[in-house]
């Protein structure tokens, strides 16, 4: 699927991340980078590392050896906060929402870094704080209708369906106004055409604004359709990497995912 | 029919982010309010209503409902248990004590805050563990507290003005040369206060700062990736909710008890807290006023009963028999909501609202 | 140097005590991942039981039997109406629960037994023992070196009975996963019932030792806060853990309030075991033997 956008200069550059827990290795020597505007997956069978993966993008695992080069700049590790300061918003596997706070909640907590009235000011709800509160508030319905997600809005979180709890972790990321997003499954365990809204979202998003995304992705389909470079893990190594053509033709990946006799 | 919101539309945020958005609930809260304020003292003057109202029922109710609160945004907000409750309104009373009496014109509420804000700190020492540690490791930290204050308290004597009994007897409560000392002021004023204190904490939890105690709360790895920082977050939650109950602490010894001791803040009065915000409803601000009227309510309902019992129906009951009924009905009382209803009070309101919104149709 | 070891010495008898207190939880929350509060409250009732029962002109033993039964059959009824219905909640919504239970059984106690403090004579006399005093010139009690050797034994048994038998690897299937234990045919509230049956005894033996020691008062229930500060250094989970967290309590908080107390006017007993197993906690959140916890997302 083309789009018009423009990809642009490395935006995070992983350079031989190993992750070990204990004396189990997660990822090893694994190197990859990610282009400015483009939408990159990861695959891999269960268990390859790329949970892993993105956990070290925003801070959430440490690695033990390699570097992350983010904007040109190195870091031997990240942590979260500076992460999300960096622009880097996600949603993860196992739909992580605040359940027992409604959507309007839930997703006004992700504009919570552009937040900046004082927690006095608040407790009155007076003046800038209230100014504040209500202009977020604005950009947030935005997000919400843009998900289609109004009819939903004070609902809480806990009484949804898996998909639409899966919209609101969107929505909730969106709201950072993030300039790299990490997408950890979004279309696990949905029917088709929850699955083809989310790639229309996920579209976009990368299309309309520019968001570079990372994407874990079981579905095949979907990743080859929308991604415009694709790495493939196997038991925490890179095995491939390149344009979803390129990948799909290597033998190294039909094995990984077909299994082989060793 | 009554209770209807059909034809309210909202056309802007502002009207929709209000704390009640339906109309009949906004005068509902002004009738309650108006009725606190000024029915209830002009109540009193037909006589109808007798001292005891005030000093066995309302104003214990009010002080009790203000340290809910407190414990609610700690606990029901920002999930951090704590079973110290009573170690901060210790903090609160003693500060408070010592600052009028160590103070020259020190200003009554003045004083109030400044208990409450030494309150605060302790909680931020106390909260400190919940760095490294949650769940009930974190409530055993806060029991920490609770023995801690309490002995410091009574070890050191300058806490106490050196009474030789540790009992310290609260100064009047003066402003503005008027002397609050009938029953009937000091539930005025300590309705002004949790009143004031209330809407404050309303405020909180519908702005960012609730939202991040919720977040932390709900999922803390998803709030820390989103950019909550969780140490500054729950220190603020141990702040604010050790402030009130700082607060509470000082109207306890202030306008209800008139003299307290460091012993009379023991780990039975933090549990009867705690029961407060279970049975009135965790996460709720609502449910911290429900909460405390149940528990207040409970042992004057089994008094009544148990005298009852002795007098009129003639049955003899072995002494301090009610006050081990009392332990045991609370006890089954919490195990029941636990079972029943997680959110107590609050959501059981709520359901009967929904239910009258709709009524007279079942659904 | 004497009285240091006569301190110590004491401080260790009293922590076994504490770690057969500890113990009881242990057994309870690896089991069912229940923070079981009203341990003390047990332990108070079923002293007071037996010294009711005794009062009333029973001889020790049928007393102390037939509050054993009353011990099982309260935790029986807690298995069926408190956990059963709150199975799958969260752990902090458990621990609240049992502190209601605290409460209940506390009231239960009283109103049957009512209020007072009664004296509880097991035949043990609280004496210095001579042979020691003789030797070494130090004064350790007889009662508690017979106590904690019958406190002792209850342990080893305990450890071995769990780690040796099929009840015990039960017990640690079901600790590990309820589902998976259940889908491999244990019998979930079996194994419940049998623990909180176990803890039953434990709260007996605890309250029998107890209560002879410092007379049967609404006072015992607070071994539970001396309980907690072991569990917090050994770990939840980790029967070990309950037994040397036990005698580190025990012997640390006697000679703090020995070697240390006097300069701040005493009284320290109470909170110590708490600021040291704090200031542990910071360094080890997980325990002594507690396994580490990898936070996953």
């Amino acid at each position: 699927m083309a789009t018009a956008r423009q990809i642009g200069e490395v935006i995070i550059d992983l350079r031989n991340i190993s992750l070990r827990f204990g004396g189990v290795k997660a990822l090893t020597d694994i190197s990859f980078d990610v282009r400015e505007h483009e939408i990159r997956a990861i695959i891999g069978p269960n268990g390859a590392g790329k949970s892993s993966m993105l956990n070290v993008i925003n801070g959430v695992y440490r690695p033990q050896e390699g570097e992350i080069v983010l904007r040109g700049r190195h870091h031997r590790d990240m942590n979260t906060h500076a992460a999300a300061r960096a622009g880097i918003a996600r949603t993860f596997q196992n739909i992580a929402l605040f359940r027992g706070m409604t959507v309007l909640d839930n997703i006004m907590t992700g504009r919570n870094l552009k937040m900046k009235s004082s927690f006095l000011l608040q407790a009155l709800y007076w003046g800038p704080a209230q100014r504040e509160e209500l202009a977020h508030r604005r950009k947030v319905e935005e997000i919400i209708d843009f998900l289609e997600i109004e009819h939903i809005r004070k609902t809480p979180v806990g009484r949804l369906p898996y998909g639409l709890q899966k919209r609101v972790e969107l929505g909730r990321a969106l709201a950072a106004e993030p300039s790299i997003l990490l997408l950890d499954e979004p279309m696990a365990g949905m029917n088709v055409e929850e699955k083809q809204d989310m790639c229309r979202f996920i579209l976009d998003v990368n299309d309309q604004l520019g968001t570079t995304i990372v994407l874990i992705e079981h579905d095949m389909g979907v990743v080859m359709d929308i991604s415009d470079r694709v790495v493939v893990l196997d038991y925490g190594r890179t095995i491939a990497d390149g344009t979803p053509d390129e990948v799909r033709g290597n033998q190294d990946v039909i094995d990984a995912y077909l299994g082989v006799a060793h | 029919m009554l209770y209807r919101e059909a034809g309210q539309f909202k056309a802007t945020y502002v009207e929709d982010s209000q704390i009640f958005p339906i109309r009949q609930d906004k005068v509902g809260m002004a009738l309650i309010l108006v009725v606190a304020f000024a029915g209830i003292p002009l109540l009193s003057l037909t006589g109808l209503m007798t001292d005891y109202f005030f000093t066995a029922i309302l104003t214990p109710f009010l002080i009790f409902a203000l340290a809910t609160l407190g414990l609610n945004i700690l606990t029901g907000y920002a999930g951090q248990l704590s079973l110290g409750t009573a170690a901060f309104m210790a903090v609160g009373a003693f500060a408070s004590y010592n600052f009028i009496l160590r103070v020259d014109g020190m200003p009554i509420l003045a004083a109030f805050a400044l208990g409450g804000l030494c309150a605060a700190a302790v909680g931020i020492v106390f909260g400190l563990p919940s760095m490294r540690v949650r769940g009930f490791y974190l409530a055993a930290a806060t029991l920490a507290t609770q023995f801690f204050v309490v002995w410091i308290l009574t070890k050191i004597g300058w806490f106490t003005n050196y009474s030789s009994s540790g009992v310290i007897t609260a100064q009047k409560i003066e402003m503005f040369g008027y002397t609050f000392d009938s029953a009937l002021s000091k539930y005025l004023f300590v309705l002004a206060i949790v009143a004031l204190l209330a809407l404050l904490a309303k405020n909180m939890v519908r702005s960012n700062v609730g939202r991040s105690w919720m977040a932390i709360r709900d999922m803390d790895m998803a709030a820390e990736v989103i950019g909550f920082r969780p140490l500054r977050t729950k220190l603020l939650a141990f702040a604010v909710s050790s402030f009130y109950c700082g607060v509470a602490g000082a109207l306890f010894a202030y306008a209800y008890l008139g003299t307290v001791e460091p012993e009379g803040f023991s780990l039975d009065l933090s549990f009867r807290i705690l029961f407060m915000v279970i049975i009135g409803g965790v996460g709720s601000i609502l449910g911290s006023f429900f909460g405390a009227a149940f528990i207040v309510l409970v042992p004057i309902g089994l008094n009544i009963l148990t005298g009852f019992l002795e007098n009129s129906a003639g049955i003899s009951l072995p002494s301090g028999i009610s006050s081990s009924i009392e332990l045991m009905v609370f006890g089954a009382m919490i195990i029941f909501f636990l079972i029943v209803e997680p959110h107590g009070l609050a959501r059981l309101w709520q359901i009967g609202k929904e239910k009258l919104r709709l009524w007279p149709f079942p659904h | 140097m004497q009285f240091f070891l006569e301190v110590l010495i004491g401080g260790l008898l009293s922590g076994v005590m504490y770690s057969l207190v500890a113990l009881g939880f242990v057994l309870i929350y690896k089991a069912s991942g229940v923070f079981n509060f009203a341990q003390g409250a047990m332990v108070f009732f079923a002293a007071l039981t037996t010294v009711g029962l005794v009062d009333m002109g029973m001889p020790l033993w049928l007393a102390a039997l037939l509050t054993m039964a009353a011990m099982v059959l309260l935790g029986l009824l807690t298995e069926k109406f408190v956990l059963r219905p709150l199975v799958a909640q969260h752990e902090i919504t458990l621990f609240m629960a049992t502190i209601g239970l605290t409460f209940f059984v506390e009231g239960l106690a009283q109103a049957i037994w009512g209020a007072n403090v009664r004296a509880l004579d097991l035949g043990i006399e609280d004496v210095p023992l001579e042979w020691m005093l003789e030797n070494a010139n130090m004064a350790i009690s007889q009662f508690d070196l017979i106590a904690s050797a019958i406190a002792a034994v209850l342990v080893t048994a305990l450890a071995v009975f769990f780690t040796r038998t099929r009840i015990g690897r039960a017990l640690r299937a079901v600790a590990d996963d309820h589902q998976a234990a259940l889908s491999v045919g244990i019998p979930l509230h079996h194994i419940w019932a049998i623990v909180w049956a176990v803890a039953g005894f434990l709260a007996l033996v605890a309250g029998l030792l107890w209560g002879a020691r410092n007379g049967v008062q609404f006072a015992l229930t607070f071994v539970v806060l001396k309980a907690l500060p072991v569990l917090i250094l050994g770990g939840f989970t980790s029967v070990p853990g309950a037994i040397v967290g036990g005698l580190i309590i025990g012997a640390s908080e006697k000679l703090a309030e020995v070697y240390i107390g006097p300069h701040f006017g005493g009284g320290i007993e109470g909170w110590f075991p708490y600021v040291l197993a704090l200031l542990f906690l910071i360094v080890r959140p997980e325990g002594l033997f507690g396994e580490k916890i990898i936070r996953r997302i």
